[in-house]
C-alpha cells in the first residue's frame, strides 16, 4: 500500500479521540492541551522569576533594608530570574505554547505529526523545571554563576551553589534541551508534511514563518548548550580540565590544568545568540499577524517579511561573539562580528518599516491585541537601536558590564517579546477557550506595563552610560564615579518594577475571571481571515477540523479586497467565491467586530 | 580545514538558496493566479513518511550535536582561538588497535542492515529477520569492543582526567555509544515484532529502512570521529 500524504487523510477515527480525564488533560496527546500545559508551567515558573527580580530590585532600590537578601541570594537571583526568563519561559512559551497551539491550526492539520513525543516533550519540559526548581533547595541553594554560567567561578567554591546549585542547572538544562528537541522535530516535520491542501509554504501566516525557523535555529543551536552543560558537568564532577584553567581558589590550587574558559564562552553564545532569535522570530511573525488583523490590511511586504526571517535566522549564527568583545579574544574577531552585527539589523529593519507600513493607512481597532502589537513595535525600535550601540567595537567596550546592556537586553529580549505573548494571548484567548477576555482590565494591563517598562528601563540607560556596573549587589561611597542621584534613579525603578510586577496579577485574574465570566466568543471574534479561526468548534475540539481537512485557496492577509462584501475573505474561501457578509466561521459576531477606531 | 569548511558552506549556501528561491517566490497574495489547489502542496515532502522526514532532521540535529563537540575539541587543542593559545597540557594519546576491529564491526552492522533493508523490498520474512538480528549483534560486539578500549585507556599512562586527550576520548566515543544504544532500543523493537510478534513484513518495511539509514548515518559520525582520533 503506497503512503498517503496527511493532507489526504480524511478519517477523523484515525485520531483516537481521548476518552479518560487522564489521556483528555494530563497525559494528553493533543496538540492544544499540550500547548496550554506548556504555557500553564511557562508562566507559572515565569512568575518566579519575576518575584525573584523584585527581590533584585529591593535590594538595589533600598539597599540593605531586607535582611533575607544577603549579597548571594542576590547573584543566585539574578541568575535564576535570567535563566528562567530567557529558557523556561520564553523559548518554552514562544515554541512549546504558541507552537503547539498555533501550527496545526494554521496549517489545516489534525495534529501534531508526532503526538506522543510531543506530549514527552511537555514531560521532559516539565521535568527540567522540576529539577531547576529543587536546585532551589538543595544545600548551598541555587548557582549564583550569572545566567551565563561562565567557568571558571560557576564550579569554583565562593560562588553561590558551585557544588549542588550548578549540577541542577546543568541538568535541568540538559533536559531542557532533550524537551525542546522532541518538540523541535515536531514543529519543523509538521509544518513541512502536515499542511493541508492548497497551504502553500508561501501561504502559511508569518506566525508559522517565524516558530518554524525558530525551531530550525533551536534544533541546531540547543546543542551547542547541551555540549556545554555536558563539559561543565563533567569538570564539575570529575575533575576534566575542559573549560577550567589551572586556577588558585580560596587560597589553594584547584586540581584543574590548563582548560579554557573562552571555549566556554563560545559554545555558550553560539547557542545564546540564536536563542536570542528563537524568541524573537516567534515575536515577529506572531506580531506580524496581529497587526494585519486589527489594522484590516494585507501585511506590507510579505514575501520580504519571510525572506527576511530567513535572513535574519541564517545571519543569527554568525555573530555570537559581538557578546565577546571583552572576553580577551582576537581582536580581529571583533571587527569580523561587528559587521555581520551590523548586516543582521538589515532584515531586521525591514520588518519593522513593514510592520509600521501595514498600520499606515489600515483601519486601526485599538483593542489589547493591538495595543501590545504596537507597544512591541515601541519597545523594539528602543532596544534594537541602543544593540546598533553594543554591536561596534569601540563603543561596546565602555559599555560592556554597565546597566547600559541590562536595558539593552531587557527592551530587546525581556520586553518586547513579552509585549507580544500578552498580545498574542489576548489575540488567541477567545480561541482556546471559546470566551473573550475582559477589555477594560486588558486595557490597564497594556498601559500599566507598557508606560511601566519605559519607567523601569529608560533611566537604565543613563545608569549605564554613567558606568554603574551590573550585577553588583550595593554600591558603596568609595566608588567616586557613580553619583548619589544614581541611588534616587534606583528607588524610581524598583518602585516601577513592583507597580508593573503587580499589574500583571491583573493579568492574571482576567484570564481566570474570564473563562468563567467571559462572553462567549463566537468563532471568529476578529473577523481574522487566517485558518485558525475557520474551525468548525470553538474550542477547537480533537481532530480539529472535524470530518474533513479544509482546503486553502488564499494567503490568511485578504483583509479589505476590493469589491468583497465584507472586509476579510477566509483562507478556506474559493478564488472564485466571494465572501458571504456576516461570515464568521459560525454566523457570530464576537465583540471584536467593528472594534473601536 | 577552515577554507574546506567554508567551501562546503559556500556550496551548501547555494543549493539551499536555489531551493529557497524556487519555494518562495510565489506571489501568494493573488489568489486568482495562484496554482490550483490540488497541486498547491507540491513540495515533496509531503510524499515521504513522517517517520522518514522526522529522522532526517533529527540526523540533522545529531551532526550539529558532534560538529560541535569536535569543534570544540579542534579549539581545545589549542587551535581557533584566533590567536596563540598553546594551552600546554594536551597529552596526545595512542589509539588502541581494538579500535580498528570495532571500526570493522560497525561496518558489518551497517552491511547486514542494508541487506535487511534489502531483504524487505524482495519481501523475504526470513531474511530480513536473520540480517536484522546479525546487524544488531554486531553493533552489541561494537559496544562491547568500545568498552574494552575504554579499559585499556584507563591504565595506560597517558590517563588522567585533567589530560583533555583522554577526557575528550571518552566524551566522544561514549556520545557516540549512547547513540547507538538509542539505535539498539529501537532496533530491539523491530526485531521483537518480527521474531516474536509474527509481524508481517508490510508492518516493519519502514522500520527496518529506517534503522539502516541511522546505521549508515552512525557509521559515518564513527569514521569522522576516528579518523579525528588518529588524526590528532
Amino acid at each position: 500500500m503506497s503512503y498517503v500524504a496527511i493532507a489526504d487523510r480524511d478519517d477523523p477515527h484515525a485520531q483516537h479521540d481521548p476518552q479518560t480525564f487522564l489521556t483528555k488533560y494530563i497525559w494528553s496527546q493533543d496538540h492544544k492541551v499540550i500547548a496550554i500545559q506548556y504555557g500553564v508551567v511557562a508562566i507559572a515558573i515565569g512568575l518566579v522569576a519575576l518575584g525573584m527580580s523584585v527581590m533584585m530590585r529591593l535590594q538595589l532600590g533600598f539597599p540593605n533594608s531586607f535582611s533575607f537578601i544577603a549579597p548571594q541570594n542576590y547573584l543566585q537571583f539574578i541568575t535564576m530570574h535570567g535563566m528562567i526568563m530567557v529558557i523556561y519561559l520564553l523559548t518554552a512559551l514562544f515554541l512549546g505554547g504558541f507552537g503547539n497551539f498555533l501550527i496545526p491550526l494554521m496549517c489545516g492539520s489534525r495534529d501534531m505529526v508526532f503526538p506522543y513525543m510531543n506530549m514527552l516533550s511537555f514531560w521532559f519540559y516539565l521535568l527540567a523545571v522540576l529539577i531547576l526548581v529543587a536546585g532551589l533547595f538543595v544545600p548551598g541553594g541555587p548557582t549564583g554563576a550569572g545566567w551565563t554560567l561562565y567557568p571558571p567561578q560557576a564550579v569554583l567554591p565562593g560562588t553561590p551553589g558551585a557544588s549542588w546549585g550548578i549540577l541542577c542547572m546543568l541538568a535541568s538544562l540538559a533536559i531542557f534541551i532533550v524537551a525542546f528537541t522532541m518538540g523541535g522535530l515536531n514543529y519543523v516535520t509538521t509544518v513541512l508534511q502536515a499542511r493541508c491542501r492548497g497551504m502553500t509554504l508561501m501561504r502559511m501566516p508569518l506566525s508559522v514563518w517565524g516558530i518554524f525557523c525558530a525551531s530550525i535555529l533551536g534544533l541546531l543551536a540547543f546543542p551547542a548548550l547541551f555540549v556545554s552543560a555536558i563539559m561543565m558537568t563533567l569538570d564539575s564532577v570529575l575533575g576534566t580540565s575542559f573549560f577550567m584553567p589551572a586556577v588558585a581558589s580560596l587560597g589553594e590550587a584547584a586540581k584543574h590544568s590548563g582548560g579554557s574558559p573562552l571555549l566556554f564562552q563560545h559554545l555558550f553564545w553560539f547557542f545564546g545568540h540564536p536563542e536570542v532569535y528563537i524568541v524573537a522570530l516567534p515575536a515577529f511573525g506572531i506580531v506580524s499577524d496581529l497587526l494585519s488583523t486589527h489594522a484590516r490590511k494585507n501585511i506590507f511586504g510579505y514575501r520580504m517579511m519571510v525572506w527576511a526571517i530567513l535572513a535574519i535566522a541564517v545571519l543569527s549564527f554568525v555573530v555570537w561573539a559581538h557578546h565577546m568583545y571583552v572576553s580577551g579574544m582576537n581582536p580581529y574577531f571583533g571587527f569580523f562580528f561587528a559587521t555581520t552585527t551590523l548586516i543582521i539589523a538589515v532584515p531586521t529593519a525591514i520588518k519593522v518599516y513593514n510592520w509600521v507600513l501595514t498600520l499606515w493607512r489600515g483601519d486601526i481597532h485599538l483593542n489589547v491585541p493591538m495595543l501590545f502589537a504596537i507597544g512591541f513595535i515601541f519597545t523594539f525600535i528602543n532596544g534594537g537601536l541602543t544593540g546598533l550601540f553594543l554591536g561596534n567595537v569601540t563603543v561596546d567596550v565602555p559599555l560592556s558590564g554597565t546597566y547600559f546592556v541590562v536595558a539593552h537586553f531587557h527592551m530587546v529580549m525581556g520586553v518586547s517579546p513579552i509585549m507580544v505573548v500578552f498580545g498574542a494571548i489576548y489575540h488567541w484567548y477567545p480561541k482556546m477557550t471559546g470566551r473573550m477576555f475582559n477589555e477594560t482590565l486588558g486595557n490597564i494591563h497594556f498601559w500599566c506595563t507598557f508606560l511601566g517598562t519605559y519607567a523601569i528601563y529608560l533611566p537604565m540607560h543613563y545608569l549605564g552610560i554613567l558606568g554603574v556596573p551590573r550585577r553588583y549587589y550595593a554600591y558603596s561611597n568609595s566608588i567616586e564615579f557613580i553619583p548619589l542621584s544614581v541611588q534616587e534613579a534606583n528607588k524610581w525603578i524598583t518602585i516601577s518594577a513592583i507597580f508593573v510586577a503587580l499589574v500583571q496579577l491583573v493579568f492574571l485574574f482576567n484570564l481566570i475571571w474570564s473563562y468563567f465570566h467571559g462572553k462567549p466568543s463566537g468563532g471568529n471574534p476578529w473577523r481574522s481571515a487566517s485558518l485558525e479561526w475557520q474551525t468548525p468548534e470553538t474550542p477547537a475540539t480533537h481532530g480539529n477540523w472535524g470530518p474533513k481537512l479544509p482546503v486553502v485557496y488564499r494567503w490568511p492577509y485578504d483583509y479589505s479586497v476590493p469589491g468583497a462584501p465584507d472586509d476579510f475573505i477566509p483562507q478556506n474561501v474559493p478564488a472564485s467565491d466571494k465572501i458571504p457578509a456576516g461570515h464568521d466561521g459560525h454566523g457570530h459576531d464576537g465583540p471584536g467586530h467593528g472594534g473601536h477606531k | 580545514m577552515s577554507l574546506t569548511v567554508a567551501y562546503s558552506a559556500l556550496l551548501t549556501g547555494i543549493l539551499v538558496w536555489l531551493f529557497l528561491v524556487r519555494k518562495l517566490s510565489a506571489k501568494s497574495w493573488d489568489a486568482n493566479t495562484a496554482i490550483s489547489a490540488a497541486d498547491a502542496h507540491a513540495d515533496g515532502f509531503e510524499r515521504m513518511p513522517a517517520s522518514k522526514l522526522g529522522l532526517r532532521v533529527f540526523l540533522v540535529v545529531i551532526s550539529s550535536l558532534f560538529a560541535l563537540f569536535m569543534s570544540a575539541y579542534y579549539m581545545r587543542m589549542g587551535n581557533g582561538h584566533g590567536a596563540e593559545a598553546n594551552l600546554g597540557d594536551w597529552r596526545a594519546i595512542t589509539e588502541s588497535p581494538v579500535l580498528w576491529i570495532n571500526s570493522t564491526l560497525l561496518v558489518f552492522s551497517s552491511i547486514a542492515m542494508q541487506w535487511a533493508r534489502s531483504a524487505t523490498t524482495q519481501g523475504d520474512l526470513a531474511r530480513t529477520t536473520k540480517m536484522l538480528m546479525i546487524g544488531g549483534l554486531f553493533a552489541c560486539a561494537f559496544i562491547i569492543g568500545q568498552l574494552y578500549a575504554w579499559r585499556e585507556l584507563r591504565v595506560s599512562e597517558v590517563f588522567t582526567p585533567q589530560n583533555p586527550a583522554v577526557a575528550f576520548f571518552y566524551l566522544l566515543t561514549g556520545v557516540h555509544a549512547l547513540h547507538i544504544l538509542g539505535g539498539l532500543y529501537v532496533w530491539g523493537k523491530t526485531y521483537m515484532k518480527l521474531a516474536f510478534k509474527q509481524a508481517e513484513l508490510v508492518d516493519v518495511k519502514l522500520s527496518v529502512e529506517l534503522t539502516s539509514v541511522y546505521w549508515h548515518f552512525l557509521l559515518l559520525v564513527w569514521v569522522v570521529l576516528f579518523g579525528l582520533l588518529l588524526a590528532t
